[in-house]
């Protein structure tokens, strides 16, 4: 079974998963999970459902590749009678000899999508609605970017105290495919429903947010590919795909989500703070909590090392992205040239579900009982060697201190403690038979 | 109601290296007791400005923290060296801040009274030569 926090685990979708047979049960993933939600347990890795967040770290580090992302095959887009494919700006950033957008957005029709709609263009979107959105002084400030999906679990679980800055505005692969859908089906004379929209993602989380929206019911986007799934195929198509400007419809900005400080550099120029690296951002909103950064606008953060561009599910690296995107996107600079007022209140663009706090890190629901548990991890905790090594399977000797707590880890699993009482018991043999022989 | 959970943190003084620690502890501690995210932004704030105020102002102190089931409890402190004038560091803007403080962007005189806004109860007592209390209380309700 898998150890939910409270013992009893909580079934919910993660495109991160395990895969058993490959885990050898070393402690990569348990010390740079940002949630504590991976134990060892029986030389396995376990994720804990309810505290997971989907950013990919544990994917990123673990050398024998048991940690995978779920996402749709290419193949998945046959369900649909129309496909178009929405690229994330990211994706543009993995071919280094990339000359037109275009290319990639032909490449991917070659391949068997009706259509490719650029997410750049709904992140276009989106900052117009979030610069909206700014203009309220009564939003508590700073505004933090719902972008990252994984930022905003991370505040769902750590911060929940932060969650009323989140700005309520989808996300661009959700615009993107409303979009998308209502052009394709009056250009065609097509019905909605027969048109199915995939994302092409550099990211789990993303995934994981198609089928678990944060802040709405239902997703507008109908699957994911990752980028790995479609590098190989894509490549090959993009060194024949024609190139025509006229179908490329994002704007620099748009495109400059790709990276971190992109879209800070589309929403609030003047003040904002972008920071990448789901550490990073944690020490930064411990900031924001404390009320330190007084002053700034708007926040953005992504869970990945350079932005999006370092997703895990992307095939070249996030510097070399970085670097092609920015090559990409150096051109115009007016952010309101590509959407025009009309398409603000066209679509849904706006979160109609407020975002709940995730209490996976609560000890109990009834605070007497919380308090007594923390009481005890207090003493536990100072008993324990304090070397965080890993070995019990809790990623530190304050987690393991929980786990005993909570009744899933017993103190003899630690090995350190285990030592101490063998030794214990070798003395006690020793001067049994001493005595004995008396 | 008898307080159920105390833990204490000494915090030196002039160690900015480690200022924020003890609020981070603390924030971490209430999260998992499940505290409202409404009472967490205010003891966040006054929490980490009143361990700043140690670091900054003080000789050295102690910071603790108190849970019973009606309010959470903060308590600085410190062996010195003591406010001359209270009404005084209470208004907005006084600071008596030094040159390496400013430095580090504090200093701005919003320490105590940001510490009275966010408590629900606020008491300070001090002496010249003896040291400051300052005992702020958060409602759970």
């Amino acid at each position: 079974m898998i150890p939910g926090v409270r013992g009893v685990p909580q079934k919910r979708f993660h495109s991160v998963r395990l895969e058993s047979d490959k885990c050898r049960g070393c402690t990569n993933c348990l010390k740079r999970c940002p949630t504590e939600a991976i134990r060892v347990r029986g030389g396995r890795a376990h994720i804990i459902d309810e505290r997971c967040i989907d950013c990919g770290e544990c994917i990123r580090v673990c050398g024998y590749h048991a940690k995978v992302a779920v996402t749709d095959p290419l193949s998945a887009i046959s369900g649909f009678k129309y496909k178009i494919a929405l690229p994330a700006p990211s994706l543009y950033g993995q071919f280094h000899d990339l000359r037109s957008i275009s290319q990639v957005l032909n490449g991917l029709k070659q391949m068997g999508f009706d259509d490719a709609f650029e997410v750049a263009r709904g992140a276009d979107v989106v900052s117009r609605a979030i610069r909206e959105r700014l203009k309220n002084p009564d939003l508590p400030r700073p505004v933090i970017s719902s972008a990252c999906p994984a930022i905003v679990r991370l505040i769902q679980v750590r911060f929940p105290d932060l969650l009323d800055h989140i700005v309520d505005v989808r996300q661009p692969m959700e615009v993107a495919a409303m979009i998308a859908k209502r052009e394709f089906a009056r250009r065609h004379g097509v019905n909605e429903k027969d048109i199915g929209c995939f994302f092409i993602s550099p990211c789990p989380a993303k995934v994981t947010a198609i089928r678990n929206p944060i802040g709405h019911a239902t997703s507008a986007v109908d699957g994911a590919i990752s980028v790995l799934e479609i590098y190989g195929l894509l490549s090959s198509q993009i060194r024949n795909a024609p190139i025509d400007i006229s179908i490329e419809t994002a704007s620099d900005l748009g495109v400059g989500w790709a990276r971190s400080g992109g879209e800070s550099d589309a929403v609030s120029p003047e003040n904002s703070m972008s920071v990448d690296g789901i550490e990073n951002c944690i020490r930064v909103l411990e900031e924001i909590e404390d009320n330190r950064l007084r002053g700034l606008e708007f926040f953005e953060g992504a869970a990945c090392t350079g932005g999006c561009v370092g997703g895990p599910l992307n095939f070249e690296n996030n510097y070399v992205a970085r670097s092609s995107i920015r090559r990409l996107s150096s051109r115009d600079p007016d952010p309101d040239l590509h959407v025009d007022s009309g398409m603000m209140t066209k679509y849904s663009l706006y979160n109609n579900e407020s975002i709940k706090p995730n209490m996976a890190m609560k000890l109990d629901d009834d605070l007497l009982e919380a308090m007594r548990k923390m009481d005890q991890i207090e003493k536990l905790v100072s008993e324990l060697p304090g070397y965080d090594c890993g070995s019990c399977g809790s990623p530190t000797c304050r987690t393991f201190a929980e786990d005993i707590v909570q009744g899933v880890a017993t103190k003899m699993d630690c090995i350190h403690k285990m030592k101490e009482q063998l030794r214990v018991m070798a003395q006690q043999m020793v001067n049994l038979a001493q005595t004995s022989r008396e | 109601m008898a307080v159920l959970l105390e833990k204490s943190f000494p915090v030196e003084a002039g160690a900015y290296t480690t200022a924020g620690e003890a609020s981070t502890t603390i924030k971490r501690t209430l999260k998992q007791l499940g505290i409202s995210a409404e009472v967490l932004r205010h003891v966040s704030v006054a929490c980490y400005e009143v361990e700043l105020n140690l670091v900054i102002h003080s000789l050295g102190g102690t910071l603790t923290l108190l849970v019973d089931p009606e309010k959470v409890t903060l308590i600085s402190r410190d062996v010195g060296p003591g406010i001359p004038d209270i009404d005084k560091a209470m208004t907005e803007g006084f600071s008596t801040a030094n040159e390496e403080a400013r430095t580090l962007g504090f200093g701005a005189g919003m320490g105590l009274p940001n510490m009275k806004r966010n408590a629900t109860e606020f008491d300070i007592q001090s002496e010249v030569g003896v040291g400051t209390t300052i005992t702020m209380s958060f409602a759970l309700q």
